[in-house]
């Protein structure tokens, strides 16, 4: 998919994470901060990779601002962001498919 | 991916708890609570600018917490909203146990909503009927029309009272005694039984007020609810304790089932047990009450 405006997703509540992706300049940038950097960054880092290539994101600015959440609430919060930014998040999601 | 066990539409629902699908730190461990079934919320509880979000987040929630035995519905917007259909096809590919549709005033509303589930089974490839359905009367015109909506669908499981929405609609507010909603209970507790499914009370919104909330508890076990919704963890252990059955009455319908059993066999139809007279029709209810008690762990034998 291709970012196509500024977006975000999720919260600063425990358990969460907020989420803001940008349109890229031709790769896909990461900036990470974590509550549970030191255990988990490595982990939050590959979850959010494998989210982008999923929803065939490779060239968009993200922004993960983790609150300890969960792998699943992670990638939530990924997809919206991305399905927002193209004005695709209201209806016909393709749940089972790219989102999975 | 963690895959359900069929949904039930007559299991037990003493307790149905809500919790917002867009709070992951709610929804992560919702089981935990031992509430018979939990209801995930994308309805009032979700801010109008964040059912898009909650939906992404109560998908990836069903395919992946084992919510174990807890049932989970999924409450949808309602049938006026723009956001209804979303909400049954993430339900649906989810693999949720069921819905509750909220504010239905008539069986055109859960026809409406069947087909759509039935569209949703059938793009994601999920057994057509698996997905149970169960309707919130929030309005005097839902009241008078219980029975055509407890009828309206094979995928039925039951009917609740929404007090809030109700009460407004009436212009009364909530009462030590009930007589504000008693007419409307009654009446819907009466429309269900008719169509053989459930009965579910409201919530009790003050938490503060743990005498009302009991009194409310027994009303609702003396009127014949199933269940009652809950907002609190804190709700749950109470109300399984009034749903309990008592000892005597766990003994009585044991007694009764199994000299029924015996009896039958003997070509004898009725007959007594410890001198009050007992026919089938006793039956079913002294067999409701051992899963009952069955459930709440208070019996042990196989009559169930």
């Amino acid at each position: 998919m291709e970012i196509k405006k500024t977006a975000m997703a999720g919260t600063l509540e425990s358990s969460d994470a907020q989420v803001t992706v940008e349109p890229g300049n031709g790769t896909v940038e990461l900036e990470l901060s974590s509550s549970v950097m030191n255990q988990y960054g490595r982990q939050i880092k590959e979850t959010v990779l494998a989210t982008l290539e999923r929803l065939e994101v490779d060239n968009a600015k993200i922004t993960v601002v983790d609150k300890g959440a969960l792998d699943c609430t992670l990638a939530a919060r990924i997809e919206c962001a991305v399905f927002r930014s193209c004005d695709k998040a209201d209806k016909d999601i393709p749940w089972g498919g790219m989102i999975r | 991916m963690i895959p359900r066990p069929k949904p039930q539409k007559d299991r037990l629902r003493r307790t149905m708890m809500f919790m917002n699908a867009q709070k992951p730190g709610l929804i992560k461990d919702a089981y935990i609570y031992g509430c018979d079934s939990i209801m995930l919320d994308l309805e009032d509880a979700v801010a109008e600018n964040q059912k898009d979000s909650a939906r992404f987040s109560l998908y990836h929630a069903l395919k992946t917490i084992d919510y174990g035995d807890t049932e989970v519905i999924v409450r949808i917007n309602g049938l006026d909203t723009p956001h209804w259909q979303e909400d049954i096809r993430v339900c649906v590919a989810g693999g949720a146990d069921g819905i509750r549709i909220a504010k239905c005033e008539s069986a055109q509303d859960v026809i409406t909503v069947e087909k759509a589930v039935e569209a949703a089974e059938e793009e994601f490839g999920v057994e057509k009927g698996r997905t149970l359905l169960m309707a919130a009367l929030e309005s005097p015109k839902g009241i008078l029309n219980a029975y055509e909506i407890c009828a309206a669908s094979d995928r039925m499981l039951g009917v609740a009272i929404s007090g809030g929405d109700f009460r407004k609609c009436m212009q009364t507010k909530p009462t030590r005694d009930g007589i504000d909603m008693v007419t409307a209970r009654g009446m819907m507790l009466i429309a269900a039984r008719a169509a053989g499914v459930q009965c579910f009370d409201t919530v009790f919104t003050d938490l503060d007020d743990e005498e009302g909330f009991r009194a409310e508890v027994q009303q609702n076990k003396a009127m014949g609810f199933d269940g009652k919704s809950l907002i609190n963890p804190k709700q749950i252990r109470y109300v399984h304790e009034v749903f309990a059955p008592t000892e005597k009455e766990i003994i009585q319908a044991e007694q009764m089932v199994s000299a029924f059993r015996e009896n039958a066999a003997k070509g004898l139809g009725v007959f007594t047990v410890n001198g009050k007279m007992v026919d089938i029709a006793f039956i079913p209810g002294a067999e409701r009450t051992l899963r009952l008690a069955k459930a709440c762990g208070l019996y042990e034998g196989d009559l169930v």
